[in-house]
């Protein structure tokens, strides 16, 4: 059944390479780098024994296992993101993981081995904003769910966009609420079952990167937990694009979602998603109504805009240069133009 | 006026908080409020414009790139205290401002701070209400807000000052508590005081001693092990990990072992409440012989002094009190204040909060003297129930 989720052309590609002459090729590295390197040396794990993977050097392991249900999306968001991290050579202790509160939330708070700052429901972006103005030399990723980024934390999500400071957003869409038992949210599907919703959901569902790509964000995707290496490779562009970066990662949530959509087997769920996703280039002048319950993949912007941290810094540098001048003129023994606002 | 030497960035922030400080400003207590802030260190303020605050926001706006701080305008006060809170987890000393309806939207994200020990400074100048009410006017209708708005068992500090030179005075002793305390501080003024226009002086940058924040190694117990432990903040390579939810000494999660919350939430309230003396600070002025007392607050202190002023002249033997610590609350100041007594009157612009709370305290009559609807009591109105507390005696 597990093979049936594999991509069919990635398939063929891989049963043609080790089927050819030169024997199989070898298997894809992600980067060996020692995240760790420059502690101490008792700090690293060790890299061997039956139940050592090279990635969990990236996660608090006194917290694994995960809380996680079997067959959830969390597990493989954290999987792409600690590989996307590790390719990317990025020290960890130069990461801060902010999040809200709900399932998605956990993903990096606490497993994660970063600073994390997991914060109270919806205000993840708005926390992240006062963290990375102070400290711009910090990676500051933001990993939430539908509920969190999109419900409750809508007006941050599109003013963040809009301000376009230096972050990285994933939101994990399950299209429920799924850690308080499987409630409708803003990106439940028109007419499905929910907990809150127990005939159908009679609103329509957020587009929710088509609305922060209207917002301004500097990068907005859209992938699923089946396309593990394209949403690792928008997971890397993200971090590394300058201003705001978004992206929606479309997840599944076989306990709370599948339970009264008929699909509470992981794999039916996460054969829907694959089944649902149209590549951007292949929605390209399809009707709108003919796209209705798809999921839309690919880079849907990347567009350059002034960031807002460069402009708060360069205003501060304008102030200074500006006063070091006064000061050293012997001005600004008055300060009646204070008391007036100028 | 003699040329600088090589001008850094340092000495161009001290120079011109040089030019600041020290002189006579004849200002609004919101704008005493905002430069004693930047006085204090102050380096982000994320805000949100509303009446009577706005004038702080404004402030902090122009002189915070002046000293190499930050300032940003939130879409809603719900933002303002998150970016409050994360910016002083990322090192800064940080403050937002408000009023009532703002400071009610604060009140989940205050808990958070409390929870997680977060040092940030909190500007409630308030108005009249409930609801949006009378906007432009004030009122003292916080003071329980302050106390209890978050839910959950916790302490938390609040200062109420009565003129615009408190405002700025108190503003940076706020900052200071809240790095010692590692714990929000509210600053409770009143639209009164807010808006009004007095002389300021404002300190000296090197009269002041500011409390810097108190770090650990990367490996300290940022949560627990003392009664203020040190902070980690991001960056340091600590691998903090700060929640609101029920934590362990380490930061990591623990939501359903009993004696974890008990002992955080213990931790958390009594490093106040046992630091309630040193924290008091309360303007004592009582007179022997006395059997009445005025006690007020904030900006009702004011014409409450005054009525005392009046009715010694007159030869009558009146006590006056004003607490500037409001929470917490000041019991043993209050008590010596009231010791003697038979009767405090309480003005309030409000119907009656902290004379309850008094009332928990003290043997004497707690008589409170409730005046809402925007309008400050005025002297004379205060001096009559003196007059007639006084007969009653």
């Amino acid at each position: 059944m597990l093979k049936d989720l594999i991509d069919p052309e990635y398939m063929e590609a891989l049963l043609a390479a080790t089927q050819s002459a030169e024997g199989p090729e070898p298997a894809p590295s992600y980067g060996n780098r020692d995240p760790l390197a420059g502690l101490q040396l008792d700090d690293v794990q060790p890299r061997e024994g039956p139940y050592h993977h090279r990635l969990l050097s990236y996660l608090r392991q006194e917290t694994l296992p995960t809380t996680f249900c079997v067959g959830c999306g969390g597990g493989t968001v954290l999987n792409c993101f600690a590989q996307a991290v590790d390719e990317m050579a990025i020290d960890p202790r130069t990461i801060v993981c902010v999040t809200g509160i709900g399932c998605s939330s956990w993903i990096p708070s606490p497993y994660f081995k970063c600073d994390t700052l997991h914060t109270t429901h919806g205000r993840a972006i708005a926390f992240a904003t006062g963290v990375k103005i102070m400290k711009p030399e910090m990676k500051v990723i933001i990993i939430a769910g539908d509920g969190d980024l999109a419900g409750i934390g809508g007006n941050h999500l599109i003013h963040a966009a809009r301000r376009n400071l230096d972050m990285t957003v994933f939101l994990v869409n399950n299209f429920i609420y799924g850690m308080t038992g499987g409630q409708v949210s803003a990106t439940t599907p028109i007419g499905t079952r929910t907990t809150t919703t127990p005939y159908a959901n009679l609103e329509h569902a957020f587009k929710i990167a088509d609305v922060v790509a209207a917002a301004g964000a500097s990068y907005v995707a859209r992938w699923t937990t089946y396309h593990v290496f394209q949403l690792m490779e928008s997971m890397q562009t993200a971090i590394d694009k300058k201003g705001f970066s978004f992206v929606e990662i479309i997840s599944q949530c076989p306990v709370s979602y599948g339970k009264m959509t008929g699909m509470s087997d992981p794999v039916d769920i996460l054969s829907f998603i694959r089944d649902s996703s149209v590549a951007l280039e292949d929605a390209q002048g399809v009707d709108e109504e003919e796209l209705e319950g798809k999921f839309v993949v690919g880079k849907l912007v990347e567009r350059k805009r002034s960031e807002f941290g460069e402009g708060l810094r360069r205003l501060n540098a304008e102030r200074r240069a500006k006063l070091t001048e006064e000061l050293g003129r012997g001005l600004r023994q008055d300060t009646s133009a204070m008391e007036t606002g100028r | 006026m003699n040329r600088l030497p090589e001008l850094t960035e340092n000495s161009v922030r001290e120079h011109y908080l040089g030019t600041l400080a020290g002189r006579e400003h004849f200002i609004q207590g919101d704008e005493a409020a905002a430069l004693g802030a930047i006085l204090a260190g102050c380096d982000f303020f994320g805000g949100y414009p509303i009446t009577p605050a706005s004038e702080i926001a404004e402030v902090m706006a122009r002189e915070l790139p002046n000293v190499g701080g930050y300032y940003v305008q939130f879409e809603d006060e719900l933002a303002s205290i998150s970016a409050v809170i994360g910016a002083a987890w990322a090192g800064a000393r940080s403050m937002t401002a408000t009023s009532g309806p703002g400071f009610s939207l604060m009140q989940e994200n205050i808990g958070y701070a409390c929870m997680t020990e977060t040092p940030c400074v909190i500007v409630d100048v308030q108005r009249s209400g409930p609801s949006t009410g009378q906007a432009t006017l004030p009122a003292q209708g916080d003071v329980m807000q302050a106390r209890w708005g978050t839910h959950g068992d916790h302490e938390i500090i609040a200062l109420a000052p009565s003129s615009a030179q408190e405002c700025a005075d108190l503003m940076i002793r706020c900052f200071d508590l809240a790095e010692e305390f590692r714990s929000p501080v509210i600053f409770l003024m009143d639209g009164e005081i807010g808006h009004l226009r007095e002389r300021v002086v404002l300190p000296t940058p090197d009269s002041i001693e500011c409390t810097p924040r108190r770090k650990g190694a990367p490996d300290s117990l940022v949560f627990g092990g003392e009664a203020v432990p040190p902070m980690v903040e991001f960056g340091d390579g600590g691998f903090v990990h700060v929640t609101g939810s029920t934590h362990k000494e380490d930061g990591m999660r623990d939501v359903q072992t009993q004696e974890v919350h008990d002992r955080l939430v213990r931790r958390l309230v009594s490093k106040i409440a046992d630091a309630r003396d040193r924290l008091a600070m309360v303007d004592i002025d009582s007179q022997d012989g006395a059997s009445v007392g005025v006690l007020a607050y904030g900006a009702t202190a004011r014409p409450a002094q005054g009525a005392v002023l009046r009715a010694r002249a007159e030869g009558h033997r009146v006590s006056f009190c004003r607490p500037v610590t409001i929470w917490p609350f000041p019991i043993r100041q209050i008590q010596r204040a009231c010791d003697g007594l038979k009767r405090l009157l309480v003005p309030e612009m409000n119907l009656g909060h902290l004379s309850r709370e008094i009332e928990r305290h003290v043997s004497c009559e707690v008589v409170p003297i409730s005046k809402i609807g925007g309008v400050i009591h005025s002297s004379s109105e205060i001096r009559a129930e003196i007059e007639e507390a006084v007969a009653k005696c």
